[in-house]
C-alpha cells in the first residue's frame, strides 16, 4: 500500500496493523487515515492518501507501536 | 527509493506482537532495541521479563532474555551481574511487578546500587490480568477493583516508588518520562541511553519509569489514551530527572 506525492513515500503494511490511529492523529501533514477496509486481523488500517505529500518527517515511525510503517527516500 | 526506517537488528523480523492497540509496551519495546544496537551492547545483553503483559518479551527481542518470578527481577538481575559483570543486564517491569508485589526486591537492589537498568512501564493498572486497581493508580481513576475510583481513605495513596529510590545513595541516575506523544518518545529514548550509559560506564544503579498507555483496560481509544497521560497521569507523577549522580561518579 504506497502512496507518492511528496519529498518521501510512505508505506503500511496492512496486514500487521493494529488501527490504533496513533500515526494519523500525529502526523502533521495528514497523509494517513484509516481505511474502510479490514485486515485478517479485524483491524482498519491505516494508509497513506492520494495528493498529499509526506514530509519524511518520521514521527508515524516513531509512535507506531507495531513498526508497520515503512518511509522512503524517493 | 531508500528505506528511511531500517529495522531495529535486536528486534525480531515481522512478528505482530500480543500487545494491544496502542499499547505504549511496543513503542518502549522498538525505543529499548534500537538503544541495544546504537549503543552497542546488544551482543552482551541479558533482559530479565516480568510477570505481567511484557511476560512474552522474549518474542520480540532478539537478545538473550530470562523470565523471573511475580515482581523479583531486580534480585534476578542482581545475580547474573554480580556473577557477569560483563554483561549488560536490565530488567523489563510493570508497575504491579515492580511496585506492588516486587517492593522489596526493587527497594533493595537500588538500596545496594547494584548495576543494573530497570525499565519501568508505571500504565497505573494491572494490565495483563484485567485492570485491577496498582499502587500506582490514580486518586479517583476507576478499575475493576476499584469500581467507585480510588478512594485514598480506603486504598492510601499513588505510590511514587521512582522518586523514592532516587533518595538513595546507590541510584546514580533515575528519571520519569511521559510517554505521551511523538515528543514523548524523544524523551524516553534519551531518558533510556542515559540510563544504560550509566551502566556501561559502571558508574551503578539506574532507573526509568515510562508513563505508558493501556488503552484496554483504560477503556479509552489509544488517542485518548494518550491525551489522559498528558493531561491526567503527569498531574500525580512529575516528569523528569529524579536525580543524576553521574557526575559524582566519575
Ligand atoms: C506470584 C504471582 N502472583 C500473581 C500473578 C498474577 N499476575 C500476573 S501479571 C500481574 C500484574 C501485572 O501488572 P503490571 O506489572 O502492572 O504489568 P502490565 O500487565 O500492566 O504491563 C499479576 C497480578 C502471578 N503471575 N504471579
Ligand atoms: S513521515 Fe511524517 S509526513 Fe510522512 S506520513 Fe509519517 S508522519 Fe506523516
Ligand atoms: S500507528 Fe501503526 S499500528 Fe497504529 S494505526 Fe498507525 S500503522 Fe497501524
Ligand atoms: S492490557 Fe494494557 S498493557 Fe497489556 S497489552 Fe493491552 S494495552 Fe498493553
Amino acid at each position: 500500500m504506497a502512496q507518492k506525492t511528496g519529498k518521501c513515500t510512505v508505506m503500511v503494511k496492512s496486514e500487521s496493523c493494529k488501527g490504533c490511529s496513533l500515526c494519523i492523529e500525529f502526523c502533521k501533514s495528514g497523509k494517513l487515515v484509516l481505511s474502510d477496509k479490514l485486515n485478517k486481523m479485524g483491524y482498519r488500517y491505516a494508509e497513506p492518501v492520494e495528493d498529499t505529500a509526506c514530509t519524511g518527517c518520521m514521527i508515524c515511525t516513531s509512535i507506531c507501536p507495531d513498526l508497520v510503517i515503512e518511509v522512503y527516500d524517493e | 527509493m531508500k528505506l528511511k526506517n531500517d529495522w531495529p537488528k535486536y528486534y525480531k523480523k515481522d512478528v505482530v506482537s500480543h500487545y494491544c492497540p496502542g499499547c505504549g509496551h511496543g513503542i518502549v519495546h522498538r525505543i529499548v532495541a534500537e538503544l541495544l544496537e546504537e549503543m552497542q551492547v546488544g551482543e552482551r545483553a541479558i533482559c530479565v521479563n516480568p510477570a505481567g503483559c511484557a511476560v512474552l518479551a522474549y518474542l520480540y527481542f532478539d537478545i538473550d532474555m530470562l523470565e523471573s518470578a511475580h515482581g523479583r527481577g531486580t534480585a534476578m538481575a542482581t545475580g547474573i551481574k554480580r556473577a557477569r559483570p560483563d554483561l549488560f543486564v536490565f530488567t523489563y517491569q510493570g508497575d504491579g511487578d515492580l511496585s506492588a508485589i516486587g517492593t522489596a526486591e526493587t527497594i533493595h537492589s537500588a538500596n545496594r546500587g547494584e548495576h543494573i537498568t530497570v525499565i519501568f512501564i508505571n500504565n497505573a493498572v494491572y494490565g495483563m490480568t484485567g485492570g485491577q486497581m496498582a499502587p500506582t493508580t490514580l486518586i479517583g481513576q476507576e478499575t475493576t477493583t476499584s469500581p467507585l475510583g480510588r478512594n485514598p481513605a480506603l486504598e492510601g495513596y499513588p505510590l511514587h516508588i521512582t522518586d523514592l529510590v532516587a533518595t538513595f545513595r546507590g541510584v546514580i541516575y533515575a528519571e520519569r518520562v511521559s510517554l505521551d506523544g511523538p515528543a514523548g518518545v524523544t524523551r524516553t529514548k534519551k531518558a533510556i541511553r542515559n540510563a544504560f550509559q550509566t551502566q556501561i560506564d559502571g558508574l551503578g544503579y539506574s532507573i526509568v519509569e515510562i508513563l505508558s498507555a493501556c488503552p484496554t483496560n483504560w477503556k479509552m481509544s489509544p488517542v485518548d489514551s494518550f491525551s489522559w497521560i498528558k493531561n491526567e497521569m503527569t498531574r500525580e507523577y512529575t516528569p523528569g530527572v529524579l536525580t543524576d549522580k553521574r557526575g559524582d561518579k566519575k
